[in-house]
């Protein structure tokens, strides 16, 4: 099923669920022990699976299996009766915990600031500063076409130019 | 189909804690219950079902519902947190119209007549509907005698809140065999069965 999702009253949290499902497992885990040991409950329990891709060429025209991806997910709820949700790229079930635990704690309230610093703007820099990168080495490979126009007129001109 | 509506989840309880050995097991208790009709089975699980829905009857659909089936809920059950519970646990389809479902949660007194419910065809009866039937009281002293494939002579199961309307649309029901429909009884933990073969008596 394909949905555009506009509504302002959940796009706050898609953007801080969309940085944690990219935070590498290290910045998870070097901001998750800045605080206390949190105990939860699973309401869903990691599990891996196959999301297919759709794509459209330029946006526009008819939707395009681009091919499948590994998804895990899991739902988690804390001790003070907050749940978060994760939908993460790859099968490690850690990391997709980490990044659950971190939507519960973003709110729940008490720890939003330091999850903030500890981790969203790290990963929001570490994701800027890979698309520069990975920008720049597409960047380096381009290739200008072009095509010179055949001379009319000339038959032997154009036969030498061949 | 219906846009997917927003959940809060907070408000989502535990299904099971292990979900490969409790659906089995609680498969298994379906199972025994089914082969042997009117034997209560008792479902021990520690799920968190939502206020309404009785740990039985959220086990047995925990259990056999997916993304495949499809589940009619009665009023009762449709308005509150059941439908999100058993949509967020098991991906099944909550369906409007009671005929098209594979699976009917219901409650005494909001049970659709069985002919409106599907019964499979001839040749594929096993495509009928399967009720569960959440009530107050289950016991086996005082109530319905059945006999039938499964039961040694005769068996005694109370059920609370069923009529005898009930009973008459049951027989009428299995004039269909090998078409119908298959009951399960569910309350608090317990539950019981009663296939199409099973006759029964007030």
């Amino acid at each position: 099923m394909f949905q555009s999702v506009d509504n302002a009253r959940f796009s706050e949290r898609q953007h801080w669920m969309k940085l944690i499902a990219r935070a590498p497992e290290h910045m998870l885990e070097a901001a998750l022990a800045l605080i206390p040991a949190q105990s939860h409950v699973w309401l869903r329990r990691p599990e891996s699976g196959l999301f297919m891709v759709q794509g459209r060429v330029g946006g526009t025209g008819n939707r395009f299996n681009a091919g499948e991806m590994t998804v895990t997910r899991c739902a988690l709820r804390l001790s003070c009766g907050t749940a978060g949700v994760a939908y993460i790229q790859g099968r490690s079930h850690r990391r997709a915990e980490m990044a659950a635990l971190a939507d519960a704690l973003m709110q729940a309230g008490q720890y939003r600031p330091l999850i903030e610093t500890a981790l969203l703007e790290p990963v929001s820099g570490y994701l800027e500063e890979q698309n520069r990168t990975r920008a720049r080495k597409a960047q380096s490979t381009r290739v200008d076409f072009f095509t010179v126009a055949r001379e009319s007129g000339d038959p032997e001109g154009a036969e030498g130019g061949a | 189909m219906n846009a997917p509506s927003l959940v809060d989840l907070s408000a989502i309880g535990r299904g099971f804690a292990d979900l490969a050995l409790d659906s089995q097991s609680v498969f298994r208790l379906v199972l025994s219950a089914i082969s042997r009709p009117g034997q209560i089975q008792q479902a021990a699980t520690d799920i968190e079902s939502p206020a309404g829905l009785h740990p039985a009857s959220a086990a047995v659909l925990l259990a056999l519902l997916d993304q495949d089936t499809r589940l009619w809920l009665s009023p009762a059950f449709s308005g509150g947190l059941a439908a999100s519970y058993l949509r967020f646990h098991t991906g099944c389809v909550i369906t409007e119209n009671p005929i098209a479902a594979d699976f009917v949660l219901a409650q005494p007194g909001e049970l659709p007549r069985l002919s409106e419910l599907s019964q499979g065809s001839e040749e594929y009866p096993e495509r009928s509907a399967t009720v569960v039937l959440q009530i107050d009281a289950l016991t086996n002293e005082g109530g319905w005698r059945l006999s039938g494939p499964g039961i040694d002579g005769q068996a005694v199961l109370n059920v609370s809140g069923m009529g005898a309307l009930f009973l008459d649309d049951w027989r009428e029901s299995q004039q269909l065999f090998p078409r119908g429909v298959d009951l399960i009884f569910t309350s608090a933990d317990r539950l019981a069965a009663m296939p199409r073969t099973t006759r029964a008596e007030a």
